[in-house]
């Protein structure tokens, strides 16, 4: 319901605003403003001495790029895994006096059985220029008169052929006059899969034990600053700091720290895997893999970010605990 | 303001520093508190400040049992006093401007707010064209100023100062004490600590005597 607007009287005179409460000294976004300010008060002060800190950040980055790049490692092979792990492939080699046609031939037979899903023929002729340009060795075999290199078929059986009948399949293929010799290459990927389990377990092991490494850098480094100002500490507890208060910044340059072992983490995983890319596609065009080397992506660089800063946050966090209570005025 | 009843301070290794002190000062008050060194001057300020706590007796500060405070509030008592130091105990890495918003920024006051009343409080001591100086270049005697501004910015109830005057010469220490007594003509409580017995008696204001943790002596100005 509205008020009629004519119920008071123009003439009378209108209240003085009552005095404005005094403002609080601790308003919200004064709360806020001091956070920011704290925030970038300790980056300068890391910035003021950029040599010990960065070399203190260096120290932080390569304990996190270690389990960092470890990750990489394992996470690459689960995708040579992914890409090669359902089917077994089988590689034959075949005699030296088996010549294309009669390759050819004896693939056309096992395709016959349907029990594969796909063939390939490598040639005398294809297998020597793959050599020559992938081994390395190109200028020797020039000397050779002949071609030293057998012709090789590769088989992928269809999917219902579990490594645990390959071996039957192998014995089959061996008793063929053509073949010299059957190799199943699933093998060396199942004792890839079980040492990479081992492996896994030991990246846990190193990353946990690096996490503990950063703490203890954080939270001695913090230690000594606290230790620094103390007088300032001091001082600020007689003019009536809160524990928060003195706590704020030294917890700000521990996220610092981290922040900047992250990125250094970063770029040293990054470069890292920039200078093994290249050997690694001429390996894995060697193994006829249209392997793509995983590197860092977003997800994975913003869980590396915040575990350092996370760390860094919670070693100047127990330093702080641990040494501030000590610190009382005089 | 401040009261203390039947206050004792032992310390740990048995040294008695007050013993069984009492004396109220009322809101407004301004006293001195002399005596030698060693006879216990600073430990009660200190115990005013919850810098220690007393091991006996009870003090009341600004309406509150000190006793009874835990020790999460003590720095909301803090924000009610400001304390001077002899050794001015300045943060030389900052200047005269930061070093008297000090107080400020812990109570968090807003930036404004803040640059207003340090360039005040600065002015009243005389020092407003050294606020972007550091400390270093500063005299004694202009330390002391300094100090004096950052206790007395935030403007609390409460002034304690310890041996204001310590090592400055007389007249300088004569311009020293004629801020406190006007900080104390606005209404502040101030309780001095100081040997400087003379200046003292000058001044004419209440004084209290501790020797060897006793309070052996209140005397009020016999008006002329």
């Amino acid at each position: 319901m509205k008020r009629p607007a004519a119920t008071r009287p123009q003439s009378a005179p209108r209240p003085t605003p009552a005095p404005r409460p005094k403002k609080p000294l601790t308003q919200s976004h004064a709360w806020l403003a001091h956070h920011l300010y704290v925030l970038l008060a300790s980056l300068g002060q890391f910035l003021r001495s950029p040599v010990s800190n960065l070399m203190t950040a260096a120290v932080i980055g390569i304990a996190l790029a270690l389990p960092t790049s470890l990750y990489l490692v394992l996470e690459n092979t689960q995708h040579i895994g992914q890409s090669w792990g359902g089917t077994a492939q089988i590689s034959l080699f075949l005699k030296a006096n088996i010549d294309d046609a009669k390759a050819q031939q004896l693939a056309d037979k096992l395709q016959q059985r349907g029990d594969m899903q796909h063939i390939r023929v490598i040639s005398r002729q294809e297998a020597l220029q793959e050599y020559r340009n992938l081994s390395g060795f190109g200028e020797a075999l020039n000397v050779l008169q002949e071609n030293p290199l057998p012709a090789v078929i590769v088989l992928q059986p269809v999917a219902n052929i579990t490594p645990s009948n390959t071996p039957k399949l192998i014995e089959e293929f061996k008793q063929f006059p053509e073949v010299e010799l059957a190799q199943f290459d699933m093998r060396w990927l199942q004792r890839l899969f079980a040492m990479m389990s081992v492996v896994e377990r030991g990246v846990w092991i190193l990353a946990g034990l690096l996490a503990l490494a950063v703490l203890l850098i954080i939270g001695n480094t913090i230690r000594l600053a606290i230790y620094n100002r103390r007088e300032e500490i001091e001082i600020h507890k007689l003019f009536g700091a809160t524990d928060a208060f003195i706590r704020r910044p030294f917890l700000y340059s521990g996220l610092w720290y981290g922040f900047m072992g992250s990125i250094l983490a970063w770029l040293l995983v990054y470069a890292a895997f920039w200078m093994l890319r290249e050997p690694i596609q001429q390996l894995s065009l060697l193994y006829h893999s249209e392997f793509e080397l995983v590197t860092l992506d977003i997800p994975a660089s913003l869980v590396l970010l915040f575990s350092g800063m996370g760390l860094g946050l919670l070693g100047a966090w127990l330093a702080v605990g641990k040494h501030l209570r000590v610190i009382q005025p005089k | 303001m401040i009261s203390f009843n039947d206050v004792s301070k032992r310390y740990p290794n048995g040294h008695e520093a007050l013993k069984h002190v009492n004396f109220h000062l009322e809101k407004g008050e301004m006293a001195f508190l002399t005596g030698h060194s060693g006879a216990g001057k600073s430990t009660l300020l200190r115990l005013i400040a919850l810098i220690e706590r007393n091991s006996g007796g009870q003090i009341i500060v600004h309406g509150q049992h000190l006793g009874k405070m835990p020790d999460a509030r003590i720095p909301y008592l803090r924000r009610l006093i400001g304390v001077t130091f002899q050794e001015h105990r300045l943060l030389f890495d900052r200047t005269i401007f930061d070093n008297v918003a000090l107080p400020l920024v812990i109570a968090g006051f807003r930036h404004q707010e803040i640059r207003r009343r340090v360039r005040a409080a600065l002015d009243k001591v005389g020092l407003l064209e050294k606020e972007k100086s550091y400390p270093i270049t500063l005299s004694g005697g202009q330390q002391q100023r300094v100090g004096i501004a950052r206790a007395v910015v935030h403007k609390p109830p409460i002034l304690l100062a310890d041996e204001p005057t310590g090592n400055l010469d007389p007249v300088l220490a004569t311009e020293i004490m004629g801020l406190f007594t006007q900080f104390n003509q606005v209404g502040v409580t101030v309780l001095i600590a100081s040997h400087a017995l003379s200046l003292i008696k000058s001044l004419g204001y209440r004084t209290l005597i501790l020797e060897q943790g006793s309070l052996i002596g209140d005397t009020y100005p016999t008006p002329l």
